[in-house]
């Protein structure tokens, strides 16, 4: 019976893989701010090489979720997290999981632009010291190759040297995906990361978001609804610390199932 | 059904509510010209004929309002979620009313040339296909007001009585014609014409689609009792025993 | 309203022209203090103050090396003491501190050894330093210089370190970087300027400190390297001349004024260069 509805569906879109693989699994998920409960029972798949953009209301712990997943939060003591977050078959909540390498694996780039007070050359090579002792010649392989994957290469490679404040806003912001891809990790995490960017430095790095999916598990906080549906594959809306519905964009954005959705997309909150 | 609450923005609102209204008066412009073109075959008025055929220019430039209205609104307004699914099914819903239009004006069109023919039996006929399909375009325009989409599937469940009329019609006129050749060409004016209406009627399904998708969100696939009779609309007799 | 307006353009118009009035005060003094000590220090000027030692009462021997060789020993032990203490507490209670019960003990407690009289910090080395040991030392003088300086240090290291986007450092550790590498090679090269400013500040503070200096390394006729013994220093000298009825003293006084002005300019501005190569490159 299953088996001959199988063979009537319609064959899946051909640009992806049909069914990706969940990079990231959430289960159970509590998080506290002190005694304040920022997250309650988040239940998440995050699928590999796709794009997933978290939106909501600021304080709805869009960023927060994020956080928890390369454990960011752990440089501040009063904030905790309960539950599990598995990735690649390891529950990194758990006690015992290494940080560093958890790290190493997962990237992070910020709403500003954060390069590191040394040169171009440096701040990429920042990471790959950290995990690795490259002789001179594959060091400055692997970062530009890095600057090559995050679209920058073809502006900075005359001034490697220089010091990485030294480029326009849209450049630092690019910089700082060469230093995360440089580490070659399995996903990366987006905190907002246009929102200090013009339009046209904004595009290039939703245009260089696209193409890292290719290689990457992407996840971006976003305020930017049109970003979110413009650059997303699957778009999860929080609030109040609550995963209130997580779909394909396409359907978040023209029919999403839940009240809370349809009136925050829309523009009826509040 | 759907969401009251009111956009943060309350200017969008206004302009979402003026979309709405701009296509309820075109819709009600349409539906008065199709009863206006009626009233011209059965009166025999060359002269009321064309004045529907100018009038069809109003329900034009409404259409043209109604396209720049929604342009604006996905630039400025960038809707989301239903408030797309109304500013896109606000589009289509105006392209098909103005096709309502079109369609009167035809009917209006062809009742000069039928009035200098010998007055036709059918021609009463033809006021029974119209008032069917002047009732649809109300009443899917009522649903589009009220933002019902019961309403929408009732009148496109209904569409089967207009074309189950319109194949009733087109086999008296076959019949008459077959009678009397000297009356083929009134009949073939009055062919076309009940065509014209039978086409409203479609376009008035049409609309209902729009408003059941704006509303749910979701295609109206339900399975369509299709009138046996009528079948592909546009070639009619061809598919006849 | 009207009336809230006229006022707040009254009392903008006032303080637009007391404001620059204060800064002329402020500058007036500045001015001259400059001349009065250029218009004396300049004629007191002469090579022999580098070649000679500070003379005994009643000769007309001209010099004060061994005062300049003593406190630029002195500011440099105080610089070897004080700096890496006052820089590794400021990163303490910036990077982990924070705004701990601690911390906030720890900055208290640094505020008021901020504004502590300088005698009372002499006193201090004296009793834990001098006493004990029976005798006065040029190391005790750089003690008590020392904790002059840490507090200043300290506090502009917290600071400036407080004003390094969180960002900065969240995303070294999104790295993977442990907290040392973050500190040791981001924060504090972010940092860097106001860091090497605290302490150019701290160094300008003591470099003219006479009170500490009376109860510790006291003073010396002769030349010593000896840090263990008393040494001479351009402020006690400055001071122990310009007291004395010699005329050649007092002239000397005025010079060592002088010069002691000089260093101070010459460490700003050669601060102003290093800072302002730093930031154009970067």
């Amino acid at each position: 019976m299953t088996s001959t509805n199988a063979s009537n569906q319609e064959l899946p879109p051909a640009a992806a893989p049909p069914v990706p693989a969940m990079r990231i699994r959430v289960r159970a998920l509590d998080f506290f701010y002190g005694t304040t409960r920022a997250l309650s029972n988040i239940n998440l798949d995050i699928p590999d090489q796709r794009i997933t953009a978290f939106i909501g209301p600021s304080g709805c712990g869009k960023s927060t979720l994020l956080r928890v997943f390369n454990r960011m939060y752990e440089l501040y003591p009063d904030q905790r997290a309960q539950g599990e977050v598995i990735v690649d078959g390891e529950n990194i909540l758990a006690p015992g999981s290494d940080v560093a390498l958890l790290r190493a694996k997962i990237g992070m780039v910020f709403q500003k632009p954060t390069p590191f007070p040394m040169s171009v050359f440096d701040n990429v090579a920042f990471g790959i010291r950290l995990y690795e002792r490259l002789p001179k010649a594959e060091l400055t392989d692997r970062v530009e190759n890095a600057l090559r994957r995050a679209a920058l290469w073809d502006e900075v490679k005359d001034k490697l040297a220089r010091s990485g404040l030294s480029l326009s806003g849209g450049q630092q912001q690019r910089l700082c995906i060469a230093r995360s891809i440089a580490v070659r990790p399995q996903v990366i995490l987006f905190d907002e990361p246009t929102s200090a960017l013009d339009p046209i430095s904004t595009a290039k790095i939703e245009e260089l978001m696209r193409e890292l999916t290719a290689d990457y598990t992407i996840a971006i906080v976003t305020h930017n609804m049109q970003q979110a549906a413009r650059v997303s594959d699957r778009v999860a809306f929080m609030y109040l610390g609550e995963l209130i519905e997580c779909g394909d964009t396409e359907k978040i954005f023209t029919n999403p199932d839940r009240k809370q959705t349809e009136d925050y997309i829309t523009g009826r909150f509040g | 059904m759907g969401t009251n609450q009111e956009h943060t923005i309350r200017s969008y609102d206004t302009e979402l509510a003026r979309l709405t209204t701009e296509i309820v008066r075109m819709g009600e412009l349409a539906a008065a010209q199709l009863e206006a073109a009626i009233d011209v075959v059965e009166r025999r008025d060359e002269r009321a004929a064309m004045r529907v055929v100018e009038n069809d220019d109003a329900i034009d430039a409404l259409e043209h309002e109604t396209s720049h209205d929604v342009v604006r609104l996905l630039a400025l307004r960038a809707p989301m979620a239903r408030d797309l699914r109304e500013v896109f099914a606000a589009l289509r819903i105006a392209a098909d009313i103005e096709r309502i239009g079109d369609y009167a004006a035809n009917v209006a069109k062809r009742a000069i040339p039928l009035s200098m023919a010998a007055p036709v039996a059918p021609a009463r006929g033809l006021r029974r296909l119209s008032e069917l399909a002047t009732a649809a375009v109300r009443k899917v325009l009522d649903a589009y007001r009220s933002r019902d989409a019961q309403k929408a599937h009732e009148v496109w469940d209904e569409d089967v009585h207009l074309d189950e009329a319109y194949t009733g019609l087109f086999r008296e006129l076959l019949t008459y014609m077959m009678e009397d050749p000297r009356r083929i060409t009134a009949c073939t004016h009055l062919l076309f014409m009940a065509k014209n209406i039978e086409r409203i009627g479609d376009h008035a399904t049409n609309i209902a689609e729009n408003v059941w998708f704006a509303v749910t969100g979701e295609p109206l696939q339900a399975p369509r009792k299709k009138g046996d009779e009528t079948t592909e609309p546009v070639m009619p007799h061809l598919g006849k025993p | 309203m009207i009336g809230l307006y006229a006022r707040r353009k009254l009392v903008d118009r006032i303080s637009r022209v007391l404001m620059p009035f204060a800064a002329f005060i402020g500058l007036f003094f500045l001015a001259w203090i400059l001349w009065i000590s250029f218009s004396h220090g300049l004629s007191a000027l002469r090579w022999d103050l580098f070649v000679n030692d500070t003379p005994p009462p009643g000769t007309d021997s001209y010099g004060m090396r061994n005062a300049f060789v003593g406190s630029l020993i002195l500011i440099g032990m105080a610089m070897l003491l004080g700096i890496p203490v006052g820089l590794l507490a400021g990163t303490w209670l910036a990077e982990y501190g924070g705004q701990r019960r601690l911390a906030r003990g720890v900055r208290f407690l640094n505020d008021i050894m901020l504004s502590a009289p300088s005698i009372e910090i002499g006193l201090f080395a004296y009793a834990i330093l001098v006493d004990p040991l029976k005798h006065f030392s040029a190391i005790s003088g750089s003690v008590a210089l020392a904790m002059l300086m840490i507090p200043i240090v300290t506090r502009t290291t917290d600071e400036m370190l407080a004003l390094v986007h969180a960002d900065m450092r969240e995303s070294a550790v999104a790295l993977g970087a442990p907290m040392w590498k973050v500190i040791s090679k981001i924060t504090w090269k972010a940092a860097r300027n106001g860091i090497l400013t605290g302490i150019l500040i701290a160094l300008a503070r003591i470099s003219g400190e006479t009170a500490p200096l009376l109860f510790t390394a006291l003073n010396n006729q002769y030349f010593s390297l000896d840090p263990l013994r008393p040494m001479a220093n351009l402020p006690v000298v400055i001071f122990q001349f310009a007291m004395s009825p010699y005329a050649n003293w007092q002239k000397m006084a005025w010079a060592g004024v002088l010069i002691a002005i000089c260093f101070i300019l010459l460490l700003s501005i050669v601060s102003r260069l290093v800072l302002n190569r730093g930031t154009a490159k970067s």
